[in-house]
């Protein structure tokens, strides 16, 4: 693996039983293949994720599949349907529930944009109260599309300063995510 | 619901039948023009003793839905409907009953005659503010408590209105707010930049985006060139809902 010109690789002929790397690829590499998903499944798009988790799709390829429905267990809220008024105060509190580090996916019209219901009750998009990762569109998203948007957030968490965020402070560590 | 055996299509609908019987019994009680069910018009105080009539002795058994419609301008305003099923001879029958009061409509429950009005009731209250008396549980269904308005009514613009979250915490964390939605800034709109067609009632408010507001002055640039949009309900047409 290539990354900002150094070897990340073990070398065995090299290194013997010592890696060299740095910490935040290590860091970045455990998290982004063992993301925990909290499905917020509010309509229609949760059969969709629920596909993408069986056995055709298969996000276990990934190190997705341990859908957790605790917010304490989970690392990534993925918002898959309509989110009304009624219910975006749930959602905003499940996810401050969850701990860190935390992404939210947004899957689906719905939860990007409100999709379709253009109307009294319905949320524009649930970035109206949490901040989101990665959107995916499609009404619904077919598993594939799931697929490829919780690839994109794993190349997003390959970007991310977790070391410093972790080393550093609580106010570092919103420098950082903003 | 098709036409079934037994149900007379055209005008004649058996509201005739079903009238000569119960209007020696029930006051006030009058045919309403319909096109397929027999429908009638009964007077508030008698909803539960017709109810309960039709129910033991004409055999409809299931009360099927509880609605109502807002009239706008006409007074009685609310007309609040109840459709039964009589199942052994898959017929329906429409009841139908004026709120007396404009502002406060009010209608006695019927959940102590069929357990299913309890949540029909709950969703006409939630969306028109009918209180229905001695409802065991009268609370919004949809919307959350302590929502200010009732959407359905015709003066509740179609976009909704802006108002709190029903969580003021999170509203105050996430400076969110419940935001009106106007038709055209969403997907379904055909000629962006265009006014909805004429045909939709309020189809001329949504002239405006979240991004283009509506121009202050929207309703007097209109004047009375614009086309005639809403039926024409008080002419001599029969108030039927089709
Ligand atoms: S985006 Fe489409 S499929 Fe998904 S929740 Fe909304 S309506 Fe349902």
């Amino acid at each position: 693996m290539k990354q900002n010109g150094t070897e990340l690789g073990y070398n065995s002929k090299v290194e013997g039983d010592v890696v060299v790397t740095k910490a935040d690829a290590v860091i970045n590499w455990v998290r982004s293949h063992s993301v925990w998903p909290m499905p917020m499944g509010l309509a229609c798009c949760a059969i969709e994720l629920m596909g993408a988790s069986a056995s055709r799709f298969d996000i276990a390829r990934f190190g997705m599949e341990v859908m957790r429905f605790s917010p304490r267990q989970s690392d990534c809220m993925i918002v898959a349907g309509t989110v009304t008024y009624k219910m975006a105060p749930a959602v905003r509190r499940i996810y401050d529930q969850m701990a860190e580090p935390k992404w939210v996916v947004a899957m689906g019209a719905c939860a990007s944009t409100g999709g379709m219901y253009r109307s009294y009750a319905t949320m524009q998009g649930v970035d109206h109260v949490v901040p989101v990762d990665v959107y995916i569109s499609g009404c619904p998203p077919r598993p594939e599309a799931l697929l490829d948007g919780m690839m994109r957030l794993q190349e997003k968490i390959r970007t991310e300063h977790s070391s410093r965020e972790l080393l550093g402070g609580r106010e570092e560590q919103m420098k950082l995510r903003a | 619901m098709s036409a079934g055996e037994g149900v007379d299509s055209g005008p004649a609908t058996g509201t005739g039948e079903l009238l000569d019987s119960l209007g020696p019994r029930f006051e006030g009680l009058e045919p309403r023009p319909t096109t397929d069910h027999p429908a009638t018009r009964c007077r508030a105080e008698f909803i539960r003793p017709l109810l309960k009539t039709l129910r033991d002795e004409y055999g409809y058994l299931m009360l099927m839905d509880v609605t109502a419609v807002d009239w706008d301008e006409e007074s009685p305003r609310f007309t609040v409907f109840y459709h039964l099923l009589n199942p052994k001879t898959a017929q329906y029958a429409r009841v139908s009953v004026d709120c007396l009061d404009d502002d406060e409509p009010e209608v006695p429950s019927v959940v102590s005659l069929f357990a299913a009005a309890e949540w029909h009731e709950r969703e006409t209250y939630d969306m028109f503010g009918i209180r229905f008396t001695d409802h065991p549980d009268l609370r919004r269904i949809l919307m959350w408590e302590g929502y200010p308005y009732f959407p359905l009514r015709k003066e509740f613009p179609l976009a909704g209105i802006e108002t709190e979250l029903p969580d003021s915490e999170v509203g105050e964390a996430t400076e969110a707010k419940v935001l009106p939605a106007p038709m055209m800034g969403g997907p379904f709109v055909a000629q962006s930049g265009q006014p909805m067609s004429a045909s939709e009632p309020r189809g001329r408010d949504e002239s405006w985006t979240e991004h283009h507001h509506r121009p202050e002055d929207f309703d007097a640039l209109e004047g009375p060139e614009q086309p005639e949009t809403l039926e024409d309900r008080s002419g001599d047409k029969p108030r039927i809902e089709d």
